[in-house]
């Protein structure tokens, strides 16, 4: 292990450029650990986001050596073998300044793709039961633990042709309301994710499948969503 | 175009690709196969005129691909050019009439 990383940091909005920096090597050292260093004792001006910094809140995603990650569980060891890192803001998303990109598109499709849980009942109602076996139930669970980070949008090739195009995120949480026996949001929400900017505009790349932080498969969501949306066209219900 | 029309034509193009994936491999198959021992144009012709089974599936075929290509040059073009529109919707119809007309001659000329 050499004793310097040399680290190349994005600053500045779209039309910035990569600074140089070199950061001291440590063990178990993360990309986070690297950028605030850099914040901490080299240059205080550097504009980065992180809250939680243990994987909970999804707030740190950067592109780190070219691909999208999220960096307070990214290991140096693990991206930058040669002791050089590259860190920039995520892709496909507007650049606020140096790391930090703006997420209100990408959370605003949330919305567009009926990401809202829509219930069908009261609180005079008693509770839905669930069973946790049912098939649509391990369907939804299988998706639900998006933590937001926005990887899979930076990673998403769709995203970058088709600006309109929800992403694999929204469309993932789209699934998982689609498969949860409790909402009621039905062909409204398939009518959402089934325009040229919805599920059926997914090219399979699995991008997002590949470098999902939580090893998600938006990608089998897409799918389900894909097969769902086909069913109710065929059916007249869209 | 409304939800139900673009997800009906998804399904006419995953369909049409269902179509394609078996003509094609009998189409490859058959080439392969009739042309193991050297076969003449004429011998070929002798084979496929007036035979009701090689034109129906070489019909079907064509027709596949006539709905297969232009749906997938409309995601194209709207991908990349970010066309869309009723512009691109008459040239798409034409480009499948262009592949259908040629298919379908050239499948009467083996044919008839």
């Amino acid at each position: 292990m050499s004793a310097m990383l040399k680290v190349q940091v994005w600053r500045g909005g779209a039309d910035g450029a990569f600074e140089a920096f070199e950061v001291p090597r440590r063990e178990s050292q993360t990309v986070l650990d690297v950028v605030t260093h850099i914040q901490r004792a080299l240059d205080p001006t550097l504009a980065y986001r992180y809250a939680c910094r243990v994987g909970m809140c999804g707030s740190c995603a950067m592109t780190v050596n070219g691909a999208a990650r999220w960096t307070c569980r990214t290991h140096v060891d693990k991206v930058a073998k040669d002791g050089r890192l590259s860190i920039a803001p995520l892709r496909n998303l507007p650049v606020i300044r140096d790391l930090v990109a703006d997420l209100r598109e990408f959370f605003d499709k949330w919305a567009r793709a009926g990401g809202q849980f829509r219930g069908a009942r009261t609180k005079a109602d008693d509770f839905a039961r669930v069973s946790p076996q049912s098939d649509a139930r391990q369907l939804a669970d299988a998706g639900i633990e998006c933590i937001g980070c926005a990887v899979c949008y930076a990673s998403c090739d769709v995203v970058a042709r088709l600006p309109a195009y929800l992403g694999p995120a929204a469309l993932n949480r789209a699934w998982t309301l689609v498969s949860d026996e409790r909402d009621a949001g039905g062909a409204e929400r398939l009518r959402a994710v089934a325009g040229d900017a919805g599920a059926l505009s997914c090219h399979t790349h699995m991008s997002c499948t590949e470098r999902c932080p939580k090893n998600l498969s938006p990608t089998a969501g897409i799918a389900g969503l894909k097969r769902a949306v086909a069913r109710a066209a065929l059916a007249g219900e869209l | 175009m409304s939800a139900r029309g673009e997800t009906l034509l998804w399904i006419a193009q995953r369909a049409s690709a269902a179509v394609l994936a078996l003509c094609v491999t009998v189409h490859l198959v058959t080439i392969v196969y009739a042309t193991q021992g050297g076969l003449s144009g004429a011998e070929i012709l002798g084979r496929t005129r007036g035979n009701v089974a090689w034109g129906a599936f070489y019909v079907v075929f064509v027709l596949a691909a006539a709905v297969h290509a232009p749906i997938g040059l409309r995601a194209v073009l709207a991908e990349w050019f970010g066309w869309r529109g009723r512009a691109r919707a008459f040239l798409l119809i034409a480009f499948a009439v262009l592949l259908a007309g040629l298919g379908l001659r050239a499948v009467a000329a083996v044919f008839a």
